[in-house]
């Protein structure tokens, strides 16, 4: 990397300060303050310190974190490897990554969808991964279809590597613009988002992982890399199993997705996937935990697709614990709620918590799933006799669970 | 098509009108009524297929600009759904839905585009997004209880002397001058986001009775601690 200019590497270095501070004070991991510093004395210091690195920017509605962390152990094998780790996905979280690993020449950032434009032009990243867009947080993020509207502008004409997820027909139809896209069949299991084109409106018409539109000439672009059962498939042809630590398809797709990133950065499948396998858990998500000989274990779920995924980890001989709130980072409305088909659920021993547990009480008595109202987390745990739980949480929910336990990571 | 005796719920243009939660709206009134012993046919007709007259209560959720657009054409040119109006079904429309149903709202640069013309409401585009917790005061004539939900829409109604104001709102925007919603006959529109009747069961229960008469009383304390708790949330 070349210097810094002095004011950038002082801002820099206050930004680090800052973050230190925070997580001395025990305020937070500092993700976010150190950028918010930083920024502040430098608003160019983004721009400053993505120069001359080789950058890949992640993002998505679900699979963002876990993927970014993906990448990031597939390219430690090239060297050291800038990464907002902790989901700070937003631009003072960028400055904190990059500023803390001064000196890395690599760079994995997940990035907020909403901010995908504006730190694609600001960092002038090489690669960009776009996974998925569902429904999403309706109250403080934009409505899909204009995001993917956005992406698409962002990326059209531009000389970006996109490794795209071409069985979502608004990631695809967003990431068509761009000169240079490598194609992922990374599978979507969600749709009721993408019954409709994006480019006219008329029908899709779906069928398995392919789809169509009946009215215009708008279809699924041809992939090159394919997720099939438990493997992924290179544009070799070559068959990789991939026996990843981290549970569910999503995380299967995740990996693929991860993979054909990685040879855009030049790591081959056969030293990526090692590293990939590596992986236990992001952020405490997936993680195992214990209390009084209760063993939960976390999964996260911030949306309807996300539900979806988490329902298909989880172990439907086991009880749950079910926590919902509804703070400004989960979005202030619980509407979504009644876009999860809960009805899985029926016959297993269901716990509700969270600060919107009322929300969730409801919604499962709609679907004639019997459950167990608790005012905190402590007391489902209470309740439940010793042995293994699964517990599925939204964002902050899932957060306080993880602070209970000390930041299990 | 649904049998006789069934009551049948038509919920219209999911792939285009289902932003958020809107199918909530479908998924309580089936349970209420399945709750009292009342066999439930729910058809989900999508934008490309026609729309039976034939139905007993048709809803119809959110959408983005676009879809509004395209799902507010689609209905004209198909005309099911004003044929079953006209004899007397009932319609329940939330947010996006709710703007299609009036006589005109604004597209995505912001011009009138004609709606379905069942209610004699005008929209257009406000200057700011309304979006938090909603609570309002209903028409006395109606008998239900204090609303309460979620708004979250640029949109600004006007009400024509067709039709009445649903509710006065106590908390939140509404319409944009102090009301929120709008009926007329068995024709009701909301600005409430997604799962409206989930917070208002006494208003599922009035489209229900429009059907099929008077109700037997079933649990309702799931809907009840809700509704205490989020009108605590917002009036206190």
């Amino acid at each position: 990397m070349t210097q810094l200019p002095l004011r950038a590497q002082l801002a820099a270095a206050l930004g680090r300060t800052a973050a230190t501070l925070s997580r001395m004070t025990g305020r937070g991991d500092g993700s976010v303050i150190g950028g918010r510093v930083g920024l502040l004395l430098e608003p160019d210091l983004l721009r400053r310190l993505a120069a001359n690195r080789r950058l890949a920017l992640v993002s998505a509605t679900n699979g963002k974190t876990t993927t970014t962390r993906l990448i990031t152990s597939a390219l430690q094998e090239l060297g050291e490897v800038a990464t907002n780790a902790f989901g700070a996905n937003m631009p003072a979280g960028h400055v904190t990554a990059l500023s803390q690993a001064k000196n890395a020449p690599y760079g994995v950032l997940e990035v907020d969808e909403k901010y995908l434009p504006e730190v694609l032009d600001t960092t002038g990243a090489a690669v960009v991964c776009l996974m998925n867009l569902s429904r999403d947080q309706m109250d403080r993020a934009a409505e899909i279809w204009l995001l993917a509207k956005k992406w698409r502008r962002a990326l059209a004409g531009r000389n970006t590597h996109v490794i795209a997820n071409a069985d979502d027909p608004l990631v695809a139809w967003a990431a068509m613009g761009a000169s240079r896209v490598t194609w992922v069949s990374a599978k979507q299991r969600w749709r009721e988002d993408s019954w409709c084109c994006p480019e006219c409106g008329g029908p899709l018409d779906r069928k398995d992982d392919d789809w169509a539109c009946r009215e215009c000439p708008l279809r699924r672009p041809q992939p090159t890399w394919f997720l099939a059962e438990n493997a992924v498939i290179d544009p070799q042809g070559r068959t990789w199993p991939l026996d990843l630590q981290l549970p569910g398809r999503a995380n299967e797709s995740n990996a693929a997705i991860a993979l054909a990133t990685a040879e855009a950065f030049g790591v081959p499948i056969e030293r990526a996937l090692p590293r990939i396998r590596e992986v236990r858990s992001v952020a405490g998500r997936y993680t195992t935990v214990e209390r009084d000989g209760r063993v939960l274990r976390l999964l996260l779920a911030k949306n309807p697709a996300g539900w979806l995924e988490a329902f298909d980890v989880s172990d439907p001989a086991l009880p749950i614990i079910l926590s919902v709130n509804a703070q400004v980072p989960d979005g202030r409305d619980t509407s979504w709620l009644y876009d999860v088909d809960y009805r899985v659920l029926r016959g297993r021993p269901v716990y509700v918590t969270g600060e919107r547990r009322h929300d969730l009480a409801l919604r499962l008595h709609v679907a004639d799933v019997q459950f167990r109202l608790c005012p905190t987390f402590g007391d489902a745990v209470d309740a439940l006799a010793p042995g293994k739980i699964d517990v599925i949480a939204n964002y902050t929910a899932f957060q306080q669970i993880r602070a209970e336990f000390g930041r299990a990571v | 098509m649904p049998s006789e005796s069934a009551l049948r719920l038509v919920w219209i243009y999911p792939d285009l009108l289902s932003t958020y939660g809107d199918q909530g709206n479908v998924l309580v009134l089936e349970h209420r009524a399945r709750s009292r012993g009342i066999p439930v046919e729910t058809l989900h007709v999508r934008s490309a297929d026609p729309v039976p007259e034939s139905g007993d209560i048709y809803l119809l959720g959110g959408g983005e600009d676009r879809p509004q657009m395209l799902g507010a054409e689609r209905l004209r040119r198909d005309g099911g759904l004003q044929r079953a109006a006209d004899r007397g079904a009932v319609v329940f429309a939330v947010c996006a839905g709710y703007q299609l149903i009036g006589r005109e709202f604004g597209g995505d640069e912001g011009q009138p585009v004609p709606g379905v013309g069942l209610l004699d409401i005008a929209s257009g585009r406000g200057e700011k997004r309304a979006v938090g917790e909603l609570a309002a005061e209903v028409a006395p004539e109606l008998g239900l209880p204090t609303l309460t939900g979620f708004e979250n829409h640029m949109g600004v109604t006007r009400l024509g002397p067709g039709v009445k104001p649903l509710s006065r709102t106590l908390v939140g925007t509404g319409n944009g001058d102090g009301t929120e919603g709008a009926y007329a006959g068995r024709i009701v529109g909301t600005y409430l986001h997604g799962p409206a009747l989930a917070r208002n069961p006494a208003l599922a229960d009035l489209l229900l009775r429009w059907v099929v008469g008077d109700l037997a009383p079933i649990d309702d304390t799931w809907y009840e601690q809700l509704r205490k708790e989020r009108l605590a949330a917002v009036l206190s």
